[in-house]
């Protein structure tokens, strides 16, 4: 037993001692095999992120370019990849076909409007020019499959030609014997409804984030933050369903109103979904703001608020422009409040009770409906192209104009 | 006496203003939580969680909905996560601060934060299904659809992109909070940078990582229009894999809202599940604020 | 003095344009006791980091000149930077343990040199705490967190994280300036008691602990070495003015 033991130990200590022995050579570089390989993964994988970001852009793009191609004729593999995936996204398309009868019982039945009407017999009416009309779902439930794939099959460059030029208009009839794919309808609506929200949510989100970050005591500005940062939290469809059974109903009784869902109902739940975005990099501007710039003013005589307003406001100006922008881009990209509270009609409509249709919510709503391949599926991505590149100007601009300027009144750079 | 009167008042009056601003924005977040709550109340039991719908929607439960959501932001953070936590670990540990690409990728994920999700839907269309569906599709089954069109893989990738900001940046402020003394003392131990960070950095910004984790399933399990038509379906009687297409939450609402046959009858049904879906991206909302506070009252220590 | 350990050689140090280190030529004996002293924002600190390459951390430092550890320039090109740490230990001003155990932290070292055998990494963190004078205060609670330890011990816990590496040289960068004057008292101790088997560089801005301690004492004043001598002749009959002006405490 002992004998064991101090063998053991004997081993040990020799172990110990090598340890303690052994010299470092430093001269000679080692090649790691482990860390060689983290950093490059780790840098591969880094840079990935760029890579997605253009990749966002070159697939989309890709798959709208066909439009642009106006002098050659479809090729016959295009044609029958067309067929294979239409089958298959038969059965989509049947889903939800119901929608027609649906749409009509959300609205009360006694306020259905034209918008309701033409919407089931879009087909019929598209020659009517300056009736609403609603697009997409209209594949109507019987006879859609083969309709549209005559069509599509017959999509060629003469199809390519008249459909560019057709996005110049305001008709907006992607699905008919003679489709239309007038865009200005949709920017419009887009713009009308941005307008809207930004009306509400940009005062309201400024002066609440000039009250947490000026005149708020330190146990308000814990509350009132985090609360108003729990609404970025909020999904989309979440505030998109409050406005569609809610908000709805309650603004029509109070402005009396004869659509239910406009583009005021849609502007007001977006500007919910903006809010947060705008007050905290509002409220990130304003506590930017030098404690001296506060303090200067205060000592000169001048008030909390005089302070606020003359002094902190203009020096975070550049900061609240991001803040705006962004939130323009939040509500220029959303697509689930739109297609639930807007009434969905592609309409030239300036009244802001009437109903409107946005890009991103003409993709959302006819994106799963159309034939992959199609003119029709080609625009809608071309949609999404100019949605891209619109929130990307947004963002640069936000990115490096803005915090340059931002940085040069704070710091005086 | 007057004059200072006046401006008083006039103090008084903008700080009203701006309370009241803020006060409204309160007012509403409690009224929609309180509205979809009480309006859901009624439908929360056990048997609205574990069971299918019956009578066409419009009666029974959400569980294929539940379960959807659940395999997609599961699939959804095995993607983003490493992948987001990698390049945050390339930001705070190997890029410098001013270098061009450092800024660059900043620049590409406030890009990504900010692009809509309905594009995120188009790239996964365009890109998973198209592309790399199409494309595996007739190197393995010589053609014949699988992997071509809308699944759970495709729309899980999708979300996945779409999530990836907010675990960057989550995992990045947890990964700046973990003191340079520490790096410091493992270098100077001899330790290799990869050493350090692997069993230094990454142990100590473990809560930053569940945070960007949560955060990001949050945003998953609530957004649809990714998944429109990259996966989601209106109705399945069996529970999906990887290669099917699923029900989701988010789009059950959707659907249920405008798509089907009886809106009316389905109501409850509809306030349910939205107060379900709140309910849990308000939790994991909630657990992502004590873990971030957290973070940082140790950062502040 | 006995055999150079450490020598440099003309050396200067830039922080991007600015110069922070001029021309410092010093040698360092083996086995003995070297303070650096000097007020703050001397250098003596920078030039310490700059004997284990921990300055190569910060984003535009650059050095000329050489800095020879047993004769070899540890800035020469294929330098080894990893062993090199390994073979010059460095314990900083605050103490920084890692949040894990009080065991975990002493082996963090050896294991990630590749020392995986449970008994023989037993042996090595207990003869580190025994050479860092803090193994009868923990070795019952050897699995507790080394966060719960006091300052003075987390710091002698760090010297034995730095001793558990087996470092020729032990870089110390105002270990005590934090700490009580018990504690310190028993780092200076433990100090006197390395320099047995380990080359020790302590960096100071407490000049009775620079005599106490020390074999040598070097004077840093504005990024330049001002004088280096024997302590006890630097304190009683320094050469040059701006030292005697210093450790009289004119100034600094």
């Amino acid at each position: 037993m002992t004998k064991k033991e101090k063998t053991g130990k004997k081993k040990k200590l020799s172990g110990l001692e090598k340890w303690q022995s052994e010299r470092i050579d430093i001269t000679q570089k080692r090649f790691r095999v482990g860390d060689y390989l983290a950093e490059k993964v780790i840098k591969g994988v880094a840079y990935l992120s760029i890579a997605i970001v253009f990749l966002i852009f070159v697939f989309v793009f890709r798959e709208s370019l066909p439009i642009f191609n106006t002098s050659k004729p479809a090729t016959e593999t295009a044609v029958v990849g067309k067929q294979d995936s239409q089958e298959t996204y038969g059965a989509v398309t049947d889903n939800t076909s119901t929608t027609q009868e649906s749409y009509g019982s959300v609205a009360d039945s006694s306020s259905k409007t034209n918008v309701q009407e033409t919407y089931g017999e879009v087909t019929d009416q598209t020659a009517s020019q300056e009736q609403n009309i609603l697009a997409g779902d209209s594949a109507s439930s019987k006879n859609s499959s083969s309709d549209t794939y005559t069509v599509s099959a017959g999509s060629g460059s003469d199809d390519n030609r008249t459909a560019l030029k057709s996005m110049a208009t305001k008709e907006w009839v992607p699905v008919s014997a003679n489709p239309r794919y007038g865009l200005l309808a949709l920017i419009l609506g887009t713009i009308k409804i941005t307008f809207i929200s930004l009306l509400f949510a940009a005062p309201l989100s400024i002066l609440a984030a000039i009250y947490v970050s000026v005149f708020a005591n330190k146990r308000m500005k814990e509350i009132i933050k985090p609360t108003i940062e729990l609404l970025a939290g909020f999904p989309s469809v979440v505030i998109g369903f409050f406005a569609l059974m809610v908000l709805a109903t309650f603004l029509q009784s109070v402005f009396h109103y004869e659509t239910r869902l406009n583009s005021f109902v849609g502007g007001i739940a977006m500007g919910i979904a903006a809010i947060p975005i705008i007050f905290t990099i509002t409220e990130d501007a304003l506590t930017a703001v030098p404690k001296s710039f506060y303090e200067a003013s205060l000592a000169l005589g001048a008030s909390k608020w005089q302070t606020a307003f003359f002094v902190i406001l203009p020096a975070a100006t550049p900061g609240i422009f991001a803040a705006i922008l962004l939130g323009i881009g939040r509500v220029f990209g959303e697509t689930m409040i739109a297609l639930m509270a807007t009434g969905n009609a592609a309409q030239m409509d300036l009244n802001p009770f009437a109903s409107v249709r946005t890009l991103a919510a003409t993709i959302g709503a006819e994106m799963a409906e159309v034939v992959f391949g199609d003119t029709h599926y080609n625009v809608l991505f071309l949609i999404g192209s100019l949605l891209f590149i619109f929130t990307f100007v947004i963002n640069a601009v936000a990115e490096f104009y803005v915090k340059g300027k931002l940085m040069k009144r704070i710091q005086g750079k | 006496m007057i004059n200072s009167f006046r401006k008083n008042f006039k103090g008084v009056a903008i700080e009203g203003i701006t309370l009241f601003s803020a006060l409204l924005i309160i007012t509403i977040i409690i009224v929609m939580i309180t509205v979809i709550f009480i309006g859901g109340k009624s439908q929360l039991s056990w048997e609205f969680l574990t069971s299918f719908p019956t009578e066409g929607m419009t009666k029974g439960g959400i569980f294929p909905a539940i379960y959807g959501t659940a395999l997609l932001v599961i699939i959804m953070s095995i993607a983003a996560v490493p992948f987001g936590t990698i390049t945050a670990i390339y930001l705070t540990e190997y890029a410098k601060e001013s270098s061009f690409i450092a800024k660059t990728i900043r620049f590409a994920v406030r890009t990504l934060a900010v692009i809509p999700s309905i594009i995120y839907g188009l790239f996964g269309l365009g890109f998973f299904i198209k592309f790399v569906g199409t494309h595996v599709d007739s190197a393995l089954y010589g053609g014949t659809l699988h992997w071509g069109q809308p699944n759970l893989l495709w729309a899980s990738l999708t979300m996945a992109l779409l999530t990836l900001p907010v675990v960057i940046v989550s995992v990045e402020e947890a990964l700046k909070t973990v003191p340079q003394e520490l790096r410091a003392a493992s270098l100077a131990l001899g330790a290799t940078k990869w050493q350090t960070i692997r069993k230094v950095v990454l142990p100590e910004s473990v809560s930053g990582i569940m945070t960007g984790t949560i955060l990001a399933v949050s945003r998953g399990a609530g957004e649809v229009a990714p998944i429109l038509f990259t996966g989601a379906a209106y109705y399945l009687a069996t529970l999906p894999g990887l290669g099917d297409q699923f029900m989701v939450l988010g789009y059950h609402i959707y659907v249920l809202t405008t798509q089907s046959a009886n809106v009316d009858q389905s109501l409850p049904i509809q306030f349910g599940t939205t107060c379900v879906l709140l309910m849990l991206t308000f939790v994991l909302n909630m657990s992502a604020v004590i873990l971030r506070y957290r973070i940082r009252k140790k950062k502040n220590n | 003095m006995s055999e150079n350990k450490i020598h440099t050689e003309n050396m200067f140090l830039y922080y991007s344009e600015k110069m922070a280190l001029n021309n410092i030529s010093i040698t360092i004996p083996e086995k003995k006791v070297t303070a650096f002293i000097g007020p703050s924002g001397c250098g003596k600190s920078t030039f310490l980091r700059s004997l284990n390459r921990m300055n190569d951390l910060i984003d535009g430092v650059r050095i000329d000149g050489k800095v020879m550890i047993d004769g070899v320039n540890i800035y020469d090109k294929n330098i080894d930077v990893v062993n090199l740490r390994k073979k010059v230990g460095m314990v900083f001003q605050k103490s920084n343990p890692f949040a894990k155990s009080i065991y975990e932290n002493v082996a963090y070292g050896p294991k990630i040199n590749g020392v995986n055998d449970k008994s023989h990494l037993d042996e090595i963190v207990e003869t580190a705490l025994k050479n860092a004078a803090i193994w009868e205060e923990v070795k019952d609670r050897l699995g507790d967190s080394a966060l719960g330890l006091s300052g003075g011990q987390q710091q002698r816990l760090c010297i034995a994280r730095t001793l558990a590496v087996n470092p020729e040289i032990v870089l110390m960068d105002e270990p005590a300036s934090a700490l009580d004057p018990l504690s310190t008292a028993k780092i200076e101790e433990l100090i006197v008691q390395l320099k047995e088997k380990y080359t020790i560089v302590i960096v100071t801005h407490n000049m009775q602990q620079a005599a106490r301690i020390s074999d040598n004492t070097a004077f840093f004043y504005l990024g330049e070495l001002i004088e280096h001598d024997k302590t006890k002749k630097i304190f009683t009959n320094p050469e040059k003015k701006q030292t005697e002006d210093y450790i009289t405490g004119r100034f600094g």
